[in-house]
């Protein structure tokens, strides 16, 4: 069962916005948030459960950042990001993981980008929560191997 | 870090805008029935309620509708301009259509034999049980009543006991005598 849009909506808009603020600085925060929720209203009726919301609108919010930050660069410098709670902003997490097996890559920076934990993590990737953690700490293993 | 109401609002149009709603609602304060909620489609009102709260509300507009339910101020302003006119006492039949798409095949023929029933006056149960095919069909037609999602705009207030009693409302009974107060029916 899907929960009423206005439900999920007021659940998750807080945290999104605080998210996508943390990526983008506040001012483009705001274009990238209505276009998270009006995303995740399109796709909406085609959920077939109510699980994991939140992982999946992260992963909206994570996709939109991304082309935000594509679409910007080749135009000069990365604008600056408040890391207001510490956590490594995608564009630093990026580079770093570049080399890493996809799904070994989306887990960590899911994992230590944007925090998410493992059963949402596994949502997102259509895998487990056991996959999720394997993924993120061969991953982590593997990159103290490159870069020690 | 909270988003601001004038963020929220933004959004709030721009789904509406964008045409990605099932069904639009809001509250309205200041009536002189109490606040209502009021919830519009693309096909026009599909709930009016003395009862304000959302929560109480989403989980079966979703159910009917689609689960894409959304307060959002400006579809529902037509709505909201009409009905001010009306309690104004300006205004006499609503032109934003009811949507009853999804009600049983029975409620819609009950409620659209009292979509018939003109401002200012009173019919009974039994006559529109009568015009509905069946007149001894009083206690259905009162269930119908009952159960009417958009009152004040399906005019279940001007239905009344065979003695001319005010019998009930969904609503309370005070709401349906302000109500026939309001449209001249009782004095």
């Amino acid at each position: 069962m899907i929960p009423p849009f206005e439900t999920f909506y007021e659940a998750h808009r807080d945290e999104v916005f605080r998210f996508l603020g943390r990526r983008l600085g506040r001012e483009r925060a705001e274009d990238a948030f209505q276009e998270t929720f009006l995303r995740a209203l399109r796709a909406y009726p085609r959920l077939e459960h109510g699980d994991h919301l939140r992982a999946w609108v992260f992963t909206i919010a994570s996709r939109i950042v991304v082309d935000e930050a594509r679409r910007r660069r080749p135009q000069g410098a990365l604008p600056e990001l408040a890391a207001e709670d510490g956590l490594p902003a995608f564009e630093d997490l990026a580079p770093l993981t570049d080399e890493l097996p996809p799904k070994e890559r989306a887990a960590v920076v899911l994992r230590y980008g944007y925090d998410l934990d493992y059963a949402e993590i596994g949502a997102a990737l259509g895998s487990t929560e056991q996959a999720a953690r394997q993924a993120a700490s061969a991953g982590v293993r593997r990159l103290r191997k490159e870069r020690p | 870090m909270t988003i601001s109401p004038a963020l929220d609002a933004r959004f709030r149009d721009a789904a509406a805008a964008a045409e990605l709603l099932d069904v639009a609602f809001d509250v309205i304060d200041d009536t002189p029935i109490g606040p209502l909620l009021v919830g519009v489609t693309d096909r026009g009102v599909c709930r009016i309620s003395f009862d304000s709260d959302p929560e109480h509300h989403l989980e079966l507009l979703a159910r009917q509708f689609g689960p894409r339910v959304l307060r959002s101020r400006r579809p529902v302003d037509r709505m909201r301009r009409e009905l001010d006119e009306y309690f104004a006492g300006r205004r006499q039949r609503f032109d934003v259509e009811p949507d009853v798409r999804f009600l049983p095949a029975y409620h819609q023929r009950v409620l659209g034999e009292l979509a018939r029933v003109e401002y200012g006056a009173t019919t009974t149960y039994g006559t529109l049980a009568a015009q509905t095919g069946n007149p001894r069909a009083a206690r259905a037609v009162g269930t119908v009543m009952h159960r009417n999602p958009i009152p004040v705009v399906l005019p279940c207030h001007r239905v009344v006991g065979a003695s001319g009693s005010l019998t009930g409302y969904a609503g309370g009974l005070e709401r349906k005598e302000l109500l026939l107060r309001l449209e001249g029916a009782i004095l």
